[in-house]
Formats: structure tokens, C-alpha cells, sequence
């Protein structure tokens, strides 16, 4: 019989493979609304953006990061830094979203 | 400067809050079609005439997403009046805002540089403002279509969006 704690082995080197855990947060643009508005992730985790409009937009941070976002497309960002920002459209100053990283 | 382009506007505005006896006066949907099309023409004509004009980095980038924006709402516009089988028509609202910012280029094409920069500023700032209340106090209400009824409030969003993006630049030419 195979002792037991050899089937611990594989799952321990998943573990060792991916230690950070990360995400991919999906946060939808249509008609000019992220959606949702408000996301809480944690650094390491990646923010992908799906534009369903025929418009480009952006999602920008004042003095911060600024990601293109193309028409009917989708554009990633992985966070660097714990840490609240509001961002927003460079083209459309009224579409605004939150991101709470935490660390 | 901006006095035409309000006069047409105000014009506009004053057929959503005619007396009920006037109510003949109301948009029909081939109408407002029509009137949100050319809204949308006028200001491409404009960042046009400004991308030939000024030499100013963020005018040059704010006319350019002005073109590619109008452009795409336009191209819905004409997509869904295709669908629905609706024939635009023409009217005196759209032929007066025709008029007005057919003067305004003109008015626009004698200026050079920084005064250039400035009144076409200025002036989109207040067109987008216009044209917000045009389409919150008269277009939407009066269209009868979902389906324009929602792209004119998809417009909407897109023109006060702009208004925001025209008053930044302008902020930053002073």
C-alpha cells in the first residue's frame, strides 16, 4: 500500500508553482459604464478590462497608470502597489471605477 | 462667438417645452435621427477644421478623439436607421445647426494659434453642454423608438463625456 503522504507531494508543488495565488478580475465596459465600478483585489492580481463599445476608452490614474483600452477589445493590467485608486477615461471624464488593492 | 450656435439651441430646447397645442412641434423619430446625426457632423467638421489649424498637442489629440468618437456613433446611427427602416428627415432644427456652425467655422477660420486654439475650445465646451440638454430635455423624451432611444442615451453620455474632456483642455490653455 502507498503511504498516504505521497499524495501530498503533487499538491505541495501546485502550491510552489503558483504561491501568489493571483487573479484575473474582469471588469466590463458597456455604454460607457465600468462595471462593476468597485473591485477589490490584491496585489499580484490582474485587471482585465473588456470594452463592448465601439468606442476606445482608457482606464487612467491621475499621476498613475494609464492602460489603453481599444474598441471592442481588452487590455490587462497586474497591480504593483497596495494601496486605493480611483480611476477614469481619459475621453470620457464621467466613467469612473475604484480599485481597492489590498497587499 | 457662441450666440448662433445658442440661439439654434435654444430654438431646439423650446420645442420640448412647447404648450400642449404645439405638441405637432415634437420630434418624430425620423426627425431626431436626423438632428442627433448632424449634432454629431458638425462636431467632426469642427475638430476637422482644427486638426488642419492648431499646432497645440492636446487640442490636436481632443479634435482626434472627437473625430473617432462621432465617427462611431455615427456609424450606429446610420446602422440602426437601416434596421428599423427609418429614412432621417430633415428639419428645421438640424438645418439651423447646420447654419449656425457652418458660421462659427468661418468665424473660426480667421483666427490663428492660441486665439484659434481657445475659441474652438470654448466653443466645444459649450456645444457639448447644448447638445446634452437638447438630448435630456427633448430628443430621448420624445423618441418613441427603444432602440434610438437607447444609442441617444448612449449619445448622451458620449457629449457629456466630451463637455468634461473640452473643459480639461481648456483649463490647461490658460
Amino acid at each position: 500500500m502507498v503511504p498516504k503522504r505521497h499524495l501530498w507531494f503533487p499538491l505541495a508543488l501546485t502550491f510552489i508553482a503558483a504561491p501568489v495565488n493571483a487573479e484575473t478580475i474582469q471588469v466590463t465596459i458597456d455604454k460607457l459604464v465600468f462595471s462593476p465600478a468597485t473591485v477589490e483585489a490584491k496585489v499580484g492580481d490582474t485587471i482585465e478590462w473588456v470594452n463592448k463599445d465601439m468606442f476606445a476608452h482608457t482606464a487612467t490614474v491621475k499621476d498613475g497608470w494609464d492602460v489603453m483600452i481599444p474598441p471592442k477589445n481588452s487590455a490587462s493590467l497586474t497591480l504593483k502597489a497596495a494601496g486605493a485608486v480611483d480611476y477614469f477615461c481619459r475621453f470620457h471624464p464621467n466613467m469612473k471605477g475604484h480599485i481597492a488593492v489590498a497587499p | 462667438m457662441l450666440t448662433r450656435h445658442t440661439a439654434a439651441l435654444a430654438a431646439l430646447l423650446l420645442l420640448g417645452t412647447a404648450p400642449l397645442a404645439q405638441a405637432a412641434d415634437k420630434p418624430t423619430d425620423p426627425q431626431i435621427a436626423h438632428i442627433a446625426y448632424t449634432a454629431g457632423v458638425i462636431d467632426v467638421e469642427a475638430a476637422k477644421q482644427a486638426l488642419k489649424k492648431s499646432k497645440n498637442k492636446e487640442v490636436l489629440a481632443f479634435a482626434k478623439d472627437m473625430v473617432r468618437d462621432h465617427e462611431a456613433v455615427n456609424k450606429q446611427a446610420l446602422d440602426l436607421v437601416k434596421k428599423l427602416k427609418v429614412t432621417p428627415e430633415d428639419n428645421a432644427t438640424s438645418k439651423a445647426l447646420t447654419k449656425a456652425a457652418t458660421e462659427e467655422r468661418a468665424k473660426l477660420a480667421k483666427l490663428k494659434g492660441a486665439a484659434f486654439d481657445k475659441a474652438y475650445v470654448d466653443n466645444e465646451v459649450a456645444y457639448h453642454k447644448q447638445v446634452d440638454g437638447a438630448l435630456e430635455t427633448l430628443l430621448i423624451p420624445s423618441a418613441s423608438n427603444a432602440e434610438l432611444k437607447s444609442l441617444l442615451e448612449t449619445g448622451l453620455k458620449i457629449f457629456q463625456g466630451h463637455e468634461q474632456h473640452a473643459e480639461h483642455v481648456a483649463s490647461m490653455l490658460k
